[in-house]
């Protein structure tokens, strides 16, 4: 759920679509300004953090990728817990990929939270000439169950940013909530904090 | 599911998760399955749908304990200890990245059919209504000696060598009577019987010790701390570590058959026809029933109410220990609350639980001197079930079986299994020797 404190809000944004849609590629983009024309199916790291300036706020990104769960239909409910956005990401080129999107979407409508700010992706548009879903046809079903909808690519960064953006303004500011609970974290020196808690 | 693993983890217990979580970590190829199409096993948290369908079949909640979705009710329920082994095992693993915690607000212990605080410090020693005005003063120095006692300062130890002195010799020493003893042993250093009193002080003052650093930590009431939306986050979590690090994830896989060859060694786990090979299987008892024995059973009570547990200071969480001799048991008695302020219920609805290693088979009887203490209650469950330990050899089978979780209400024991385990499978230790002094507690 996103969080607020001095302007500064932070959210949680979960990634989720069909192996190879572009998932990774597109979190990389965004964080690192990179591309790799042969990505690895992800293991390693699965979580990034990234800030953006929207208006008059700074909103933190904490942006879990799926790690490979979801491939056998297991994907634990702490994925979607709390998010306060999801980014659903299909492949321009498959239309199976964009299949397993719709279906996606159903599961976080079941499952998700409310209030979340969910965008859908079809990326790779770089590969024009290999389109198999057109772009009116995924606006309509976005229309339809209250997503926005672009076409990005990872590999030109076209409209990468542009989402995170979006989402980003798109963040309810105010929204009653239990207050947060803390995150352990190992941080060294700084012993006179040791005992502080903050609830 | 062709492919050769190096391990195969059955069950997505807490234990088994932490398992595949660090084996992953260290480079092996792990399949971890469960039968259920859910997290957790016999660690996870339910719904009140899922409450009612395992102990209520026939049944449906009444609308007006609220959304089902808004329940996460414990099967296992325990606490963490702020600076206890779960917590350096998070830390080293980097998975509280994935967990939000909050304190456990207060710490409490039955004495003489009364509820009190657990005095943890000198300063506390000498406030609390347990003891009378000459005892308070001895227990004030007992406790000096333990906070300033320190492995390496031979001067801090008074002369005395815990590895070679019992318990009892040092608690007589500074004279303490028995009804000191009794909430010190089972609320402080949290002994679940008194056969710590004939074995060497270390462990005693050390449990002590880590009692107060824990409480001293967040400087709530206890020493606990639990996550938001319950414990069955902890398996989850771990399970995401295991696959961010290459870990292959099957839920709802039926049957899950152990497949061992001519000389009894496990080389494969079979499901809907298929096998998958292995070099080890990591498994929870219920996996491999012929290969463990059983060793007790736990009675327990689970409870909704719309009140926190009477005289514990208006605690949204606490625990209340209810030490044997209290109630001319063998074994201590627990009470465990939480509620919404954890996210494990709607708005002011409070789950307890009263548990202890049975004694009887009559759950109902048996628990009575603590569901007494909770007040009126807005539903009760009675459970009880049996605690297995493994019998096998796992040098010959190639087989790595869990323990059934105890009746303790927090995580020492079960960490202390999983390094255990840890150290079987891998022939290494796992070096926890995280600077938790340093570790610390962030806003999210
Ligand atoms: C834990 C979980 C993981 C999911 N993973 C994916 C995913 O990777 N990609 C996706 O597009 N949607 C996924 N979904 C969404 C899911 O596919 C749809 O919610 C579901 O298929 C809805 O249709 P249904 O109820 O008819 O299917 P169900 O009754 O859920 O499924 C029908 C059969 O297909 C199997 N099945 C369905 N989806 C998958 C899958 N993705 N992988 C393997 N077997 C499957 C089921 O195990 C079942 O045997 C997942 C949902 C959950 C809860
Ligand atoms: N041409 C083109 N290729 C892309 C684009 N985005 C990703 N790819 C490629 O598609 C492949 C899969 O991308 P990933 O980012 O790994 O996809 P993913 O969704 O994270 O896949 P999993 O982690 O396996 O679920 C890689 O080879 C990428 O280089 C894009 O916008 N255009
Ligand atoms: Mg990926």
């Amino acid at each position: 759920m996103a969080t607020i404190g001095n302007n500064n809000l932070n959210a949680k944004l979960v990634l989720l679509g069909d192996m190879g849609a572009g998932k990774s590629s597109l979190v990389l983009r965004f964080v690192k300004g990179q591309f790799l024309e042969f990505q690895e199916s992800t293991i390693g790291a699965a979580f990034f953090s990234q800030t953006l300036a929207v208006n008059d706020a700074t909103v933190k990104f904490e942006i879990w990728d799926t790690a490979g769960q979801e491939r056998y239909h297991s994907l634990a409910p702490m994925y979607y817990r709390g998010a306060a956005a999801a980014i659903i990401v299909y492949d321009i080129t498959s239309t199976e990929s964009f299949t397993r999107a719709k279906k996606w979407v159903q599961e976080l409508q079941k499952q998700g939270n409310p209030n979340m700010v969910m965008a859908f992706a079809g990326n790779k548009a770089d590969l024009e000439e290999k389109r198999k879903v057109t772009a009116e046809e995924a606006r309509l079903y976005a229309e339809e169950n209250g997503l926005f909808f672009m076409e990005t690519s990872a590999k030109t960064a076209s409209n990468v940013n542009d989402i995170f953006y979006e989402i980003a303004r798109r963040l309810p500011r105010a929204q009653p909530q239990n207050p947060a609970g803390m995150v352990l974290v190992d941080r060294p020196a700084d012993r006179s904090q040791s005992a502080a808690c903050c609830s | 599911m062709d492919e050769e693993y190096d391990v195969i983890v059955l069950g997505t217990g807490l234990k088994e998760c932490i398992l595949s979580g660090l084996l992953s970590v260290d480079g092996l190829k792990v399949l971890h399955m469960d039968r259920n199409d859910y997290y957790g096993g016999e660690s996870s948290s339910l719904s009140l749908v899922q409450l009612w369908k395992r102990f209520r079949a026939n049944d449906k909640p009444s609308e007006q304990l609220g959304s089902s979705k808004e329940y996460n009710v414990d099967m296992i329920p325990k606490f963490m200890m702020a600076n206890g082994a779960l917590v350096r095992v998070l830390i080293h693993t980097d998975v509280t990245k994935y967990l939000n915690f909050k304190a456990v607000d207060g710490s409490f212990v039955y004495n003489k059919g009364k509820i009190h605080k657990v005095p943890a410090t000198d300063v506390e020693a000498l406030k609390s209504p347990l003891m009378g005005l000459f005892e308070k003063r001895r227990a004030r120095k007992f406790f000096i000696y333990v906070q300033d006692y320190e492995d390496n300062d031979p001067k801090s130890h008074e002369g005395l060598d815990l590895t070679k002195v019992t318990a009892r010799d040092i608690i007589s020493k500074y004279g303490l009577d028995d009804n000191t003893v009794d909430f010190i042993g089972h609320a402080l250093a949290l002994h679940i019987d008194d056969n710590y009193l004939d074995e060497p002080a270390l462990d005693f003052v050390k449990r002590m010790k880590l009692y107060a650093e824990s409480l001293a930590r967040f400087q709530g009431g206890s020493p606990y701390i639990y996550p938001l939306y319950g414990l069955g986050e902890l398996p989850q979590a771990f399970a995401r570590l295991s696959a961010v690090y290459g870990g292959t994830y099957m839920l709802n896989k039926p049957e899950c058959k152990v497949e061992f060859d001519g000389n009894g060694k496990a080389y494969g786990v079979t499901s809907e026809g298929e096998t998958a090979k292995c070099k080890k299987v990591v498994c929870d008892p219920s996996y491999l029933p012929d290969k463990v024995k059983k060793v007790g059973k736990v009675a327990r009570a689970i409870c909704i109410m719309s009140h926190p547990i009477p005289e514990t200071s208006d605690s949204h969480s606490v625990q209340v220990i209810l030490p044997q001799k209290q109630l001319g048991r063998k074994s201590d008695m627990y009470l465990f609350c939480c509620s919404y302020t954890h996210n494990v219920a709607p708005n002011g609805k409070y789950i307890a639980f009263v548990s202890t290693e049975a004694e009887t088979d009559q759950p109902e009887v048996e628990l009575k001197p603590g569901i007494e203490l909770l007040g009126p209650v807005d539903e009760i469950f009675f459970d009880i079930y049996d605690r297995y330990q493994p019998v096998n050899k796992h040098d010959e089978d190639h087989c790595f079986i869990s323990q059934s979780y105890d009746a303790t209400t927090h995580f020492e024991s079960t960490v202390h299994d999983v390094l255990a385990m840890y150290t079987k499978i891998t022939g290494k230790e796992l070096d926890l020797s995280v600077d938790l002094s340093a570790a610390s507690a962030a806003a999210e």
